[in-house]
Order: C-alpha cells, then sequence, then structure tokens
C-alpha cells in the first residue's frame, strides 16, 4: 500500500521506452535500495564516477535540453554553468522540495514511492558543479516524504553511493534532508536559500545570483527534484536521446499534476508537447470534466499562472512555447480543472487569499498590494461591489507586477489579470447584481 | 527543561552536520515542535542554549513559518486544505461536516481538548482531494464514510 493513493500512469511508462520517471512508482518495493538497483538504479552514479569528467557531465545535460521543472523552466545545464569557474569557496547544491504551488503534488511522488532516483540525481548534479555537501530542502508538512528521503539517505551511505572515497574514485559527497517551516515563498530560490541558513524565508535581492553567492554566501545550484531525477535519465541514455522526447524547444517528458473537476484527478507523465485536451479527457488521464458538465477554464501551470478558456483549450499543447502562445505558462505543470459551475470571482478569492497568507513580507506592493485585493475581491464576492472596483483591480495588479524582488507578486496577480480579461462579464455581472452568476457549491461525497 | 535528553541529543546531531549552527534552527523547531506540540518561549531558549545560536534568532524564525505554533492545541490537530484544488472538490462542506461531527466550530478545540479544527493552504495533495492532515499525517480523497472512521478510531484512542 502507498501512503498517499494519488492515480499515476506508471502502467503506460512502463511499456513506453520515451517515459521514464514514473516507470516504477507503482512497485511497492521501489523505495528500498535493492529493489532500485534490480531497475538500473545507481548505474548513472557509477558512469559518472567511473570516468566522466564534472565538465562533461554538464554539457551532456546542456545538449540534452532539460529545462527546470519547479516552474521557471531555466536551462538547467545553462544554470550550472553560471558557476564560477576556479572558485576555491565551497560549492552546494539544493534539491528544492518544497513542493507548495496550488496543484502541484508530483515530486511528492517521487519522493514517497523513489527516493533513490532522486538522489541519484543530485548526486550527479553535485559532481558536475563541484560539490561536496547536497541539501535536500523538503516542505515540512511533508512528513512521509522526509521519512523516506532520511531512509533513502541512510541505504545509499551505508551502500557507497554516499560518503568518503565513493565507488574508490576520491570523490566525497555528503547529504542533509532538511525541513522547511511551512512557507510557499521558500520555493523561491533565494528564499530557500535564506531559510536554509535558519532566516526567515525572504528573497534575496539579485544580483548575486545563487551560482555566484548562494547559500553561505558559496556558489549554489538550486533544482527542483523532477529536474534532477531526469539527470538520471539523461547519463544513463544520453543527451540524443533526451532530445528525441519532447519538442525541439521543450526536450524531454514533464509530469504532470490534474486536479480539480476531472473525474480522473492524478499525477500523469507525458512527453512535452503533450494535448492539453486529450489530457483532461482522455480515459487513460483525467477522462473528461466532472458530472460530464460543460469546461469553464484551466489553470494549466499552477495557482501563479494565467487562466485558459475552452477555446484555447482545444489547441493548447503542454511545453514551454506553446502555453506561452496562449497567453499562459507551462510553471510547474499542475492543471487545475473548472467546470461550468465555479464562480469566478469565488475561484479568485480563494487564489489571492493564497498569495497574500503566504507574501513574506519584504516588498511593499506585494505585502499591502495582494491585501488590498484581497479585500475588493472579497467584497465583490460578497455582493458589495463597487462600480469601480474591476478598474481598482487593474491598477493594483499593475503596480505589484514586475515591482517586488521576488516572483510571488507577479504569481498573485497574473491568474487575476488573465481572468479580469476572460471572464469580464462574470466580474460585472457581480457588481451589478450583487451575487454570483453561477453558485460555487461543491459537495463532499 | 521541557525537552527530552532524547529531543537534545537529536538537535545536538542534527545541528552538527551543518557547516554553520544556525541553519539548525528549523529542524531543532520541528523536534521540539514533534515533542511537544507547541513552541513559545521557553523552548525557544532552551533550543538557542543547545545549538549556541541568540535566542531572537530562534524567534525569529519560529514565528515567521506557521507550522510551530506558541500554544498547545487538541491532541488532534485536524488542518484541512480549503486551496483551490480540494474547494473544487468540497472542502468546504467537508469543513461544514467535521464541525458538525465535532460540536465545534473552525478555529475551536473541543471541551475534552482533544481536536482543534483549522483549515490551511495548500498541502500538496490537489490530486487527491479534499483532505486533510491531523497531526503528521495526511488523509486523502476524503468521502462521509472515512472521515467517519478517521474519528472513530481516535476518539477510541485514550
Amino acid at each position: 500500500m502507498f501512503y498517499s493513493p494519488v492515480t499515476t500512469n506508471a502502467n503506460e511508462c512502463a511499456s513506453n521506452p520515451k517515459l521514464h520517471l514514473f516507470r516504477h512508482v507503482e512497485d511497492t518495493s521501489q523505495h528500498l535500495l535493492a529493489t532500485y538497483v534490480k531497475h538500473d538504479g545507481y548505474k548513472a552514479w557509477r558512469k559518472v564516477l567511473g570516468g566522466m569528467t564534472p565538465e562533461s557531465v554538464a554539457e551532456e545535460v546542456k545538449k540534452s535540453g532539460l529545462r527546470g521543472r519547479g516552474g521557471a523552466g531555466f536551462p538547467t545545464g545553462m544554470k550550472w554553468g553560471f558557476i564560477p569557474k576556479g572558485t576555491t569557496k565551497p560549492r552546494y547544491l539544493c534539491c528544492n522540495a518544497d513542493e507548495s504551488e496550488p496543484g502541484t503534488c508530483k515530486d511528492r511522488v517521487l519522493m514517497e514511492r523513489d527516493p533513490h532516483g532522486v538522489i541519484e540525481g543530485m548526486a550527479i548534479a553535485s559532481y558536475a558543479i563541484g560539490c561536496h555537501l547536497m541539501f535536500i530542502y523538503i516542505r515540512g508538512e511533508f512528513g512521509h516524504c522526509i521519512e523516506r528521503m532520511e531512509a533513502a539517505m541512510r541505504e545509499a551511505y551505508s551502500a557507497g553511493h554516499l560518503g568518503k572515497n565513493i565507488y574508490g574514485s576520491g570523490f566525497d559527497l555528503e547529504m542533509i534532508v532538511h525541513t522547511g517551516g511551512g512557507a510557499y515563498i521558500c520555493g523561491e530560490e533565494t528564499a530557500l536559500i535564506n531559510s536554509l541558513e535558519g532566516e526567515k524565508g525572504m528573497a534575496r535581492i539579485r544580483p548575486p545570483f545563487p551560482a555566484i553567492e548562494g547559500l553561505y554566501a558559496c556558489p549554489t545550484i538550486v533544482n527542483n527534484v523532477e529536474t534532477l531525477a531526469a539527470v538520471t535519465h539523461i547519463i544513463n541514455n544520453g543527451a540524443d536521446w533526451y532530445r528525441t522526447l519532447g519538442t525541439e524547444k521543450s526536450a524531454g517528458t514533464k509530469l504532470f499534476s490534474l486536479s480539480g473537476h476531472v473525474k480522473r484527478p492524478g499525477n500523469f507523465e507525458v512527453e512535452l508537447g503533450f494535448p492539453l485536451k486529450k489530457m483532461i479527457y482522455d480515459p487513460a488521464y483525467g477522462g473528461g470534466i466532472l458530472g460530464d458538465r460543460k469546461l469553464k477554464g484551466v489553470i494549466p501551470g499552477g495557482a501563479s499562472t494565467p487562466f485558459l478558456t475552452p477555446d484555447m483549450v482545444e489547441t493548447a499543447k503542454l511545453d514551454y512555447e506553446s502555453l506561452t502562445v496562449c497567453g499562459s505558462m507551462l510553471g510547474s505543470g499542475a492543471i487545475i480543472v473548472f467546470h461550468e459551475g465555479t464562480c469566478i470571482v469565488w475561484t479568485l478569492l480563494r487564489l489571492i487569499h493564497f498569495f497574500r497568507h503566504e507574501s513574506c513580507g519584504k516588498c511593499t506592493p506585494c505585502r499591502d498590494g495582494t491585501g488590498w485585493l484581497e479585500q475588493i475581491i472579497h467584497r465583490i464576492e460578497h455582493g458589495h461591489g463597487r462600480p469601480e472596483d474591476l478598474q481598482a483591480l487593474d491598477d493594483i495588479c499593475g503596480n505589484i507586477l514586475g515591482r517586488t524582488v521576488c516572483p510571488l507578486g507577479d504569481a498573485a496577480v497574473m491568474p487575476i489579470q488573465s481572468a479580469l480579461r476572460l471572464y469580464r462579464d462574470e466580474w460585472q455581472y457581480h457588481i451589478d447584481h450583487k451575487k454570483c452568476m453561477v453558485e460555487s457549491h461543491f459537495d463532499f461525497k | 527543561m521541557m525537552l527530552t535528553a532524547e529531543s537534545i541529543q537529536v538537535i545536538k546531531e542534527k545541528a552538527a552536520r551543518y557547516p554553520r549552527r544556525k541553519s539548525a534552527i528549523l529542524p531543532a523547531l520541528t523536534v521540539a515542535y514533534r515533542q511537544l506540540g507547541y513552541v513559545d518561549n521557553d523552548v525557544y531558549r532552551e533550543i538557542s542554549e543547545i545549538i549556541s545560536v541568540p535566542l531572537v534568532e530562534i524567534a525569529e524564525a519560529a514565528t515567521f513559518y506557521t507550522m510551530f505554533p506558541k500554544e498547545q492545541t487538541g491532541r488532534y490537530l485536524i488542518q484541512v486544505c480549503n486551496n483551490i484544488s480540494c474547494a473544487l472538490l468540497g472542502a468546504d462542506s467537508l469543513i461544514g461536516y467535521l464541525e458538525k461531527k465535532l460540536g465545534i466550530k473552525k478555529g475551536e478545540t473541543t471541551p475534552d481538548k482533544k481536536f482543534t479544527l483549522i483549515s490551511v493552504e495548500c498541502l500538496g495533495s490537489c490530486a487527491t482531494a479534499p483532505m486533510m492532515q491531523i497531526n503528521h499525517d495526511f488523509y486523502e480523497s476524503l468521502t462521509p464514510a472515512k472521515v467517519d472512521k478517521i474519528l472513530d478510531e481516535l476518539r477510541a484512542k485514550s
């Protein structure tokens, strides 16, 4: 039995050689070293230490076209390349496992069901950047992931995959499982670094970028769990293989968390460029809209990404470029589906409440702006909207966007701006009639 | 002293692995909260002494993060995710159901101090909504029957 009952497409991954991240996640002993090794585990790590130079590892990842899977989509190999050459300071790798973008629940599956896959990817990345102490920062609420990662780490140490002089190569690597305290902002890399140093989780002004001055003022790379898990497969199969997956600019596969009003919510691994419509309606994935109701809209990449309307869903593809063309973002790959019985104002009230709650308070536009946005949306939702409120929302959004140290301010604003643009009639109706156009009442059954 | 010898030992072992002691603040707070169910000023002081970090820095971190309540809650802290994916699948009515079953409102504790009910932000169980966390465990894909069973089991524990 698994800790989390979440649905995956592991069966498809087992028979499709292109899919790799979820291949063994329905195997109930995959979290144990013996099973992981039986499934070719630590083969890539042995290959790396058996003769690859750090530069050739980094070059392979760069060539593969792998991009950050946490949300920003920055090319991973290029990020590693920002570590200053010849630095005498210690270098650190932090695996970002602070998964908390609403809608996102994919990294959790990797940590719970395939923790050695994460450790192996972290180890390879550490070697590539010359790091001898690597961290995984796991959100504190994920008690089960923390236990699984700690157990896997102990197994990896005792079998000699971590520690001193690994496989006789002379390379030393230590690992620390670090737990957070419940703050969404710590998923932002500079806030994560501050939090890891024991500070409040507040973002830092860049430059300097973490690759130059990060943890303990030393060169630091922060990569998402899924990104690092993919690195192992790139080393095993080669960059050229990885490039054959996905699209030209969005290489590889991606884990998507499908939630909300679908018949079959779950986590699914597909090649980038996969049709969004198929993800939502195909019986192998979402299986269609709950209650066969009409689709109202989709947030494709986590709570901070702009909405897609049903006509956009018809043609949208799940890759970085296609969703940008649609005016949205791939983000963390968290697809949230809304059916026709959802009030847009009610939805945005949930979202802005979250961002107001999670704003760290450092930058005035975000700290105060998210509060104002929540107040205004709250009064519209509760029938006290004023004629000037939509203009006020537009103005406040415009004054937050791009004016904060970290992207949390932008994250709060982007779904609101898109909802105001795409569903303006409904907002206006709310203000004019002092009630919802559709009542959002969802039973728990 | 509130922390047990075992907790102190765990904190020291964790702290020893970091290049800088201050990094052990969150791990130490986590160990303390797991033992005590709250972390107040006295506990901050103890942690400050164990890991040799100024008290103010412990307090500063502890009060920024949400996972270290200063006061004891009910024995079972029920945290219902009320963010968007859970809300779309009935988190509000789950909260209402729990309020009725427990005879308390959200934010309250039962008179026997057994259950505290609160709502929280996304817990990363979006594809298994609705869900709740009780103390350190997740309960996912909830139905009224599942909730009944969970509460009955917790009530039966002395």
